[in-house]
């Protein structure tokens, strides 16, 4: 079948560049999420100058990350929307034998083994996941009718768990987490049942206590402890919180100033760069630009779900609400934890944080939904 | 595709999406509603709150040790001072890998057993980015490695501190104590606040004894600094007060002659000035290098020490408990006198031993060995102090009764600790029936208290109450408490006259006379020391039993291993008429009293004469019981 829908849409794809069409179009460039991408990794470069401990070395390696970044949205943004489809089947496969790799031959610290090294080389093969996961689900329920039929929702749910399983034994809870999350909204936007929903979660309230008693371990037990008292172990694990509040709340309104936050620049608080640098921002800009964040994020996410609502495909429409949601988990569970609302997971706050590899697979979502955006394959 | 068009249904589907857009719209400003609550809560809310932590956190109270108090002696010879020292810590925060700084540190540099200790119960009770101690004293050498190393090793850092020095080693280690590192019992006990900053406190002596005067009150900075504790700038600060110094009744040279002429022996010095209760020297021997025990001893010098058989870490002059022997006679005299039983005039047959009324037993006199008979036919109060007739004092001793030679002989200090204002202090054995009911659950036999009226049996005494007690001879019954704090930044302390022993004057007068003729007759026990003496001393010898010996055996020194031979004892005040100093000596295994009174006759003539001559410390053959 899907070869008979690329026959189909062929010609009309080369008429395109026929007619006059503008330059962004063109480029499969969706400008005011360009354009708001844009205003946001620039704010995070700003902060993370002051976070880094005002070390341009720092910022110039942020920046190298955000250039290969850009290419990467840019090159995705290029690709057919019909070539996700067809090819999504093959990256889970790829990325589910990796996955398998790494239980046997990856290599990690820390009682974790999350890496596999080919060559010198060394790469998260999860990080694949988090883009393929939504795509994959997608291409499994786009050719059938929504909302979907139980059957498929049971064949989606093993989709989603196969991989997870196997991230959830690397172990690294908070990777798996999202991965499930993103394939799960897949499922939600196709419209299954309200029941499963509220069924999925009761059912998730009640195995807290197995999961509690069996699957987390020591230092994830501690962690949720941590949240509930950080004044218990003021030194240890709830250093990071205390010192994050402290950073956040002595902001106020106005902030302490651009590089004269006395939590971040005095080295208190930790991972100031990194997880927390949201910490840093409320301590020097205040609430104010906390403010200008969350509307920047905001404005990010509801252009991702115009993009959704105006998809020419049920698959793009999928994907790219699977996509903005989860780029909304990040945000959400970052801006929580350093808050000291959420357990602390190993979750950046995405394009401000430093760190290549979370930049670059969320720039490649946006150059997915920026190829939902401008496909003209039209809803069949 | 068209046979999928029945199947689905694009409009149903687009209403769908829309749907579950517009839901994840509400969610998304849901969740955002409550981060923007969180932090609003934060930020606005609480500002105040954390406001303060992140000034408080930034702002870091240090503290400033004070400095110690110096020591003097009574000159201003200075005991004990403060020398610059550098140490070495660690800010646990700053290390990545501890064992392995430690390991590396420990290739630079010796660090013994006993600093790992100490600094990893340190480490237990730091605050976040304290700097924990872990070596002191570091020599110039090391300090320049460490110099060259240390950019390799971050968190460690290298600080000067004032440090205890005590300049004469041995010849105070009993007199003044020392101090050493805080310990773990030591930092539960101590106000956690004062001792900020302060490494060492005061473990013995003097030292310890006035720990809160010598210590001083810490003071305070307010420094900014970073999560590094590295220090930016001084915000605030209070200057801490110094420990007082204080100045001590002792005397450097009284001192160091009593070290001096007890050379080599066992044995112990106290001399006091009577009219104040001034310790004037306390010398206990073998002493030890005090400097050892301020930064920690290493163990093989501590078990030195420690199974040296001479015990130098035993104070004598203060722990020491020996049955003072025939340094009570004197004493015993006043009993009588006071208790009427005898007058200077009464005398008592002596023929060499005596026996309770109705028991064949024979108590013997000292002399009877040498002589084989008494001292004289009838022997009176100044002969049997003067010679140290025990025939004369057994029958006193029995006439009294123990309890009331119990009562008589407090009143010279004997049976309890003088309270002299140093630590480790033991109360010695003034016995009586109570006593021995309490402590040994029997019952008082006579005889017992014929051992007890010439200083034996269960009785003891340190040198410290003998010269206590030979104090309140020349005093006329003063009791003062014997001190060794003379003055406190200049400021002199007073020290009255806690208890009298009221007697009439012709009695202390017939007892001084009596004690004179110990060194000042022809026929003194202790005439020896008497050569080309230039002042005139009241004195008694004192010998005292280590090994019981048998009813019938004679004690042969010769015979007796070292070890097991007798205490020599002597205590003396002088001059004579108008005494400035009273002493004890004790010689441990002295053989006798000879032992003993050479060192006394050495002390006083480095308290009395300008010029002292040396004397003959050879002892003399004769002994006395």
């Amino acid at each position: 079948m899907g070869d008979y829908v690329r026959q189909l849409q062929l010609p009309g794809e080369s008429s395109d560049f026929s007619r006059r069409q503008p330059l962004a179009l063109r480029l499969h460039l969706d400008l005011p999420l360009l354009l708001l991408l844009a205003l946001l990794t620039g704010f995070g470069l700003f902060v993370l100058y002051s976070a880094s401990g005002q070390k341009m070395p720092a910022l110039i390696r942020q920046g190298q990350y955000f250039l290969l970044a850009y290419c990467v949205m840019f090159a995705a943004a290029q690709i057919d929307l019909k070539r996700y489809q067809r090819w999504s089947p093959w990256f889970y496969l790829l990325g589910v034998l990796l996955l398998v790799g790494v239980i046997f031959f990856g290599v990690g610290a820390k009682g974790a083994q999350r890496w596999l090294s080919v060559g010198g080389f060394r790469f998260q093969p999860s990080e694949i996941l988090k883009l393929v996961m939504p795509l994959t689900v997608a291409w499994y329920l786009s050719s059938r009718a929504l909302p979907p039929r139980f059957k498929y929702v049971l064949a989606c749910l093993l989709l989603v768990a196969l991989p997870s399983v196997l991230i959830l034994l690397q172990p690294d809870l908070g990777t798996a987490l999202l991965i499930a999350a993103s394939g799960l909204f897949v499922l939600f936007m196709a419209g299954i049942g309200w029941a499963y929903i509220v069924g999925a979660f009761v059912l998730a309230c009640l195995s807290a206590w197995p999961v509690w008693m069996y699957v987390l371990k020591d230092y994830q037990k501690q962690r949720i402890l941590t949240l509930l008292n950080p004044e218990s172990d003021k030194l240890g694990a709830g250093w990071n919180i205390i010192q994050s509040k402290t950073a956040i709340g002595s902001g106020g309104w106005e902030g302490k100033g651009w590089l004269n936050g006395t939590q971040s620049q005095l080295d208190f608080l930790p991972e100031s760069h990194t997880d927390f640098i949201i910490a840093v921002l409320a301590e020097e800009f205040g609430m104010r630009g906390v403010l200008v964040l969350i509307a920047l994020y905001l404005l990010i996410v509801l252009r991702g779900f115009w993009i959704a609502v105006n998809a020419k495909s049920n698959f793009g429409c999928m994907v790219a609400g699977s996509i903005t949601l989860t780029f909304f988990v990040y945000i959400f569970v970052n801006m929580g934890m350093v808050a000291g609302l959420l357990p602390v997971v190993g979750v950046p706050l995405p394009l401000v944080s430093a760190g290549g590899t979370s930049v670059v697979t969320l720039m490649a979502g946006f150059g997915v939904l920026m190829a939902v955006a401008t496909s003209d394959s039209g809803r069949r | 595709m068209p046979q999928h068009i029945p199947l689905k249904d694009p409009g149903g589907e687009a209403r769908l999406f829309i749907t579950r857009i517009l839901f994840s719209v509400l969610l998304v400003l849901a969740l955002l509603g409550v981060i923007l609550a969180r932090y609003y809560d934060l930020q606005i809310n609480d500002y105040e709150i954390y406001r303060t932590q992140s000034d408080r956190n930034r702002v870091q109270l240090q503290p400033l040790p004070p400095k110690r108090g110096l020591i003097y002696d009574r000159n201003g010879v200075l005991l004990a001072d403060n020398r610059p020292s550098h140490i070495l810590s660690i800010v646990r925060e700053r290390v990545e890998d501890l064992d392995a700084t430690l390991a590396e540190l420990q290739a630079l540099l010796p660090i013994s057993e006993s600093d790992l200790e100490n600094f990893q119960q340190k480490l237990q009770r730091r605050r976040p980015y304290e700097a924990v101690p872990l070596r002191f004293r570091l020599t110039e050498e090391e300090r320049a490695l460490l110099a060259v190393n240390r950019h390799r090793m971050p968190g460690v850092t290298v600080d000067a501190q004032l440090v205890r020095h005590y300049p004469h080693g041995p010849l105070f280690s009993h007199a003044v104590g020392y101090v050493g590192r805080i310990n773990e019992q030591e930092a539960q006990s101590l106000d956690e606040r004062d001792y900020r900053g302060t490494f060492h406190v005061g473990k013995v002596g003097v030292e310890k004894f006035y720990e809160d005067l010598l210590h001083g009150e810490v003071g305070y900075q307010n420094v900014e600094t970073n999560a590094h504790g590295r220090v930016l700038r001084v915000l605030e600060r209070f200057d801490p007060v110094p420990g007082a110094d204080i100045t001590l009744h002792l005397d450097f040279e009284l001192q160091q002659t009593a070290l001096e002429a007890l050379g080599e022996q066992r044995g112990a010095v106290v001399a006091i000035d009577p009219w104040t209760g001034g310790v004037l020297a306390l010398v206990s021997t073998p002493g030890f290098d005090t400097n050892l025990f301020v930064n920690g001893i290493s163990s093989a010098d501590y078990q030195a020490l420690r199974n040296s058989p001479d015990v130098p870490l035993f104070n004598r002059a203060i722990q020491g408990q020996y049955p003072p022997g025939s340094t009570v006679k004197p004493m015993m005299a006043m009993a009588g006198l006071q208790a009427g039983l005898v007058t200077p005039e009464t005398t008592v047959p002596d023929p060499g031993w005596y026996s309770l009324p109705g028991d064949s037993r024979r108590y013997r006199d000292w002399i009877l060995k040498i002589r084989g008979t008494g001292h004289a036919p009838r022997v009176d109060m100044h002969m049997a102090v003067a010679e140290s007739c025990d025939v004369y004092f057994y029958d006193l001793a029995r006439r009294l009764t123990i309890d009331r030679m119990h009562e008589y002989l407090s009143g010279y200090g004997l049976g309890k600790r003088t309270q002299v204002d140093t630590t480790n202090e033991r109360p010695g054995v003034l016995p009586s029936t109570r006593w021995k009911r309490d402590a040994m659950n029997q019952p008082w036999y006579p005889g017992e208290t014929l051992s007890a009226g010439i200083g034996q049996g269960y009785m003891l005494a340190t040198p410290m109450q003998l010269a206590a007690a030979t104090s309140v001879l020349a005093t006329r019954g003063q009791w003062r408490t014997p001190r060794l704090l003379r003055s406190v930044a200049g400021q002199e302390l007073p020290n009255e006259p806690v208890e009298t022993l009221s007697a009439p004057p012709a009695y202390w007068e017939a007892v001084h006379e009596s004690m004179r003729a110990v060194v000042h007759s022809a026929r003194g026990t202790a005439r020896k020391i008497g050569e080309g003496i230039r002042y005139e001393m009241a004195s008694k010898t004192g010998t005292s039993q280590v090994i019981g010996i048998a009813q019938n055996a004679i004690y042969v020194e010769a015979d007796v291993a070292e070890r097991h031979r007798n205490h020599g004892l002597f205590i003396a005040f002088a001059p004579y008429e108008a005494p400035t100093i009273a002493v004890a000596v004790i010689v441990e295994n002295g053989g006798g009293a000879s032992a003993a009174s050479p060192i006394a006759r050495a002390v006083l003539d480095a308290w009395l004469v300008d010029d002292p001559e040396p004397v003959d410390g050879v002892a003399e053959e004769q002994t006395d019981g």
